[in-house]
């Protein structure tokens, strides 16, 4: 969420706070809305607090040096996890160069160049809102014919990461696309009537105002794509995998060890499955963590 | 305020790493690192095909691998079906597969010009298993689970497969509909491959009918052998009679193939351009040489020696 609308929900947030606690003993309905928040906030809650506890009661017993640095094995006494991390790794890596810089790009110019009544910005425009919503499996299928097959990369991680990139450049592009727009019409005007040209004002006042919206919902869309399984098993991602994966290697990730490991008879596997379930966690919180960081670091107040 | 908030994440942050730092490494080390492997043979085996297969292929893998340290093998699970798609478009070395080649994969194959041998690596045994609860049913024939299970079954309790039991709620549980082992369930027992009714809880992840069977007095499942020997403490494993007497699965019924008609042998199929790569043939002849235990290890039932002298016939045709 970007800055300006924060501060519009908080105020909204704070009337209705004020109007509920002012009035609220007064009316019914009132305090049935009340209650009815709070039961709301309590199932998510209540969902998230089972969800962790269970993954950590299964996991910790598991979570150890083996996971961390043994390769995966059919035997649960040495089975680890360390080609799945490396590879969510790589692949955060990879999006960050390859999909983040195309989707920043397409989002300024949309916002700042573009022409919006021209009819195939219009076009542009529609087929990113309907990209968003399609489903992984399709970009799976949709890199199997024409990544793996039409390129003849094969099954190898950069082809992973490809397709993964695909898939999270609607998200990007929208939230950077906000976080443009909200900043001030008023910094653009300014810096034109200072006699700056459009490229100056863009590149030196509106983009390093977005940052942080352009960093939050970058994060949000790669943490999406660190825990994706459907379109890599599409890809044909590979389940066993003993060596550190190359860009141009086979590769398993973290989503499809967990995926294979539950699936296994032995019951140890289903430890080990929680355990690399909370490896994954902490990398998706310590991803949002720095968002946030970085949000909070860079934010201004118009 | 906002120091606090990246206050919180840090800490949260570090506190997990912490747990890492204190969980010490209860579990083996590393076995795949054995000193002095051999290092004349290099290269990459590509294996997909069979997630039921998939256990014995990565243990043949991990340990050949522990033997050649300079070749590496990966094992994909596209499915038996999804396996030998790619096996034919010349995409992989090695499919796995939980049934034979159907005659329209043949003819993919036959179209690419590529070529494969069928070696037989393991045997399964599909387990009928009920809740523990169950006191009625210890033996179901063949014509029992067809009434059970035909597409326009219309048993809904227990009292509708024999009269002699009590009218407890038949629940039935068993693999997606993508999977091997209810293709082969489905043609053993209602003779058509797919024919099945279609309200049961299907589930990929066996361990959920597991839990379901488990919860239910009235559950009934079907799965690998191996499932129920991890989980024999939760279940009741019932016998089957195909005509001849009832036959509980195990290894020595497996094998000689009285458990019927519910045994199954399970493949690899070697494409017959990786097969001209010594690496790849090296493999076959490992797969062979230790099928016992590769198969012991990963929770099958083992070769007979008639089938065992027919596999080592295929892999030894390979490396010509």
């Amino acid at each position: 969420m970007n800055a300006a609308a924060r501060t519009a929900s908080t105020a909204a947030g704070a009337t209705v706070r004020s109007s509920l606690a002012g009035h609220g003993h007064s009316s019914v309905t009132a305090k049935l809305f009340l209650g009815y928040l709070l039961f709301s906030t309590v199932v998510g809650l209540a969902a998230l607090v089972t969800l962790l506890v269970t993954i950590l009661q299964d996991g910790l017993p598991y979570l150890d040096s083996v996971l961390l640095f043994n390769a995966p094995s059919a035997n649960p006494e040495r089975a680890g996890a360390r080609p799945a991390i490396v590879a969510s790794i790589m692949i955060a890596a990879v999006l960050m160069a390859t999909a983040l810089p195309v989707a920043i790009g397409t989002a300024v110019y949309l916002e700042e160049f573009a022409q919006r009544d021209r009819w195939w910005i219009r076009l542009v425009e529609l087929n990113i809102q309907n990209l968003a919503a399609v489903p992984s499996i399709i970009f799976g299928i949709l890199g199997l014919a024409f990544v793996v097959r039409g390129l003849n990369l094969g099954p190898v991680l950069l082809t992973g990461a490809l397709i993964l990139g695909l898939q999270m450049l609607p998200t990007i592009i929208i939230a950077t696309r906000e976080a443009l727009r909200a900043v001030p019409d008023s910094v653009r005007q300014g810096g034109m009537a200072l006699g700056a040209t459009r490229w100056q004002v863009v590149w030196r006042e509106v983009i390093p105002a977005a940052i942080p919206g352009v960093a939050t919902g970058s994060i949000l869309g790669l943490s999406r794509a660190i825990g994706e399984t459907a379109p890599l098993l599409m890809v044909g991602a590979a389940t066993f995998v003993s060596f550190n994966p190359g860009l141009l290697t086979q590769y398993t990730v973290l989503p499809i060890l967990i995926y294979q490991w539950i699936k296994l008879p032995q019951e140890a596997f289903q430890g080990l499955a929680a355990a690399a379930i909370i490896v994954l966690l902490v990398i998706l919180v310590s991803m949002n963590g720095f968002a946030i960081w970085l949000r909070n670091r860079y934010e201004r107040r118009w | 305020m906002l120091k606090r908030k990246s206050l919180i994440a840090i800490m949260a942050i570090g506190a997990t790493g912490a747990l890492f730092a204190a969980c010490g490494g209860s579990r083996g080390g590393d076995a795949s690192t054995a000193a002095g492997g051999d290092t004349s043979l290099s290269g990459a085996i590509v294996i997909d095909g069979s997630s039921t297969v998939a256990p014995l292929a990565t243990l043949a893998a991990e340990s050949f691998q522990g033997q050649y340290p300079n070749v590496t093998v990966t094992v994909a699970t596209s499915g038996t079906g999804g396996g030998f798609q790619k096996l034919c478009n010349g995409e992989t070395d090695i499919s796995n597969a939980s049934r034979g080649i159907k005659d329209e994969e043949k003819a993919a194959c036959d179209a690419k010009q590529i070529t494969y041998s069928e070696v037989i690596v393991a045997n399964d045994g599909i387990a009928l298993v009920v809740n523990k609860e169950n006191t009625w049913a210890t033996c179901l024939t063949t014509a029992q689970l067809a009434l059970m299970w035909a597409p326009d079954s219309t048993a809904t309790t227990w009292k509708d497969i024999d009269p002699s039991f009590p009218a407890e709620p038949l629940k039935l549980y068993g693999p997606g509909t993508d999977s091997g082992t209810f293709d082969f369930f489905t043609k053993a027992i209602n003779g058509e491959e797919g024919a099945s009714r279609t309200d049961f809880s299907p589930s990929e992840d066996d361990n959920v009918t597991i839990q379901g069977v488990e919860g239910e007095k009235g559950g009934l499942g079907y799965f690998g052998l191996s499932y129920y020997e991890q989980n024999k403490d939760k279940l009741k494993l019932l016998q089957v009679d195909a005509g001849s007497g009832c036959v509980a699965p195990a290894a020595g019924t497996v094998q000689d193939g009285t458990y019927t008609p519910l045994s199954r042998p399970l493949y690899m199929y070697f494409s017959g351009v990786a097969a001209a790569r010594p690496e790849v043939a090296a493999f076959a002849s490992y797969v062979t040489d230790n099928a016992e235990s590769l198969a012991t290890e990963a929770l099958f039932v083992p070769l007979s020696a008639e089938q065992l002298a027919t596999a080592k016939g295929e892999a030894a045709g390979l490396a010509v």
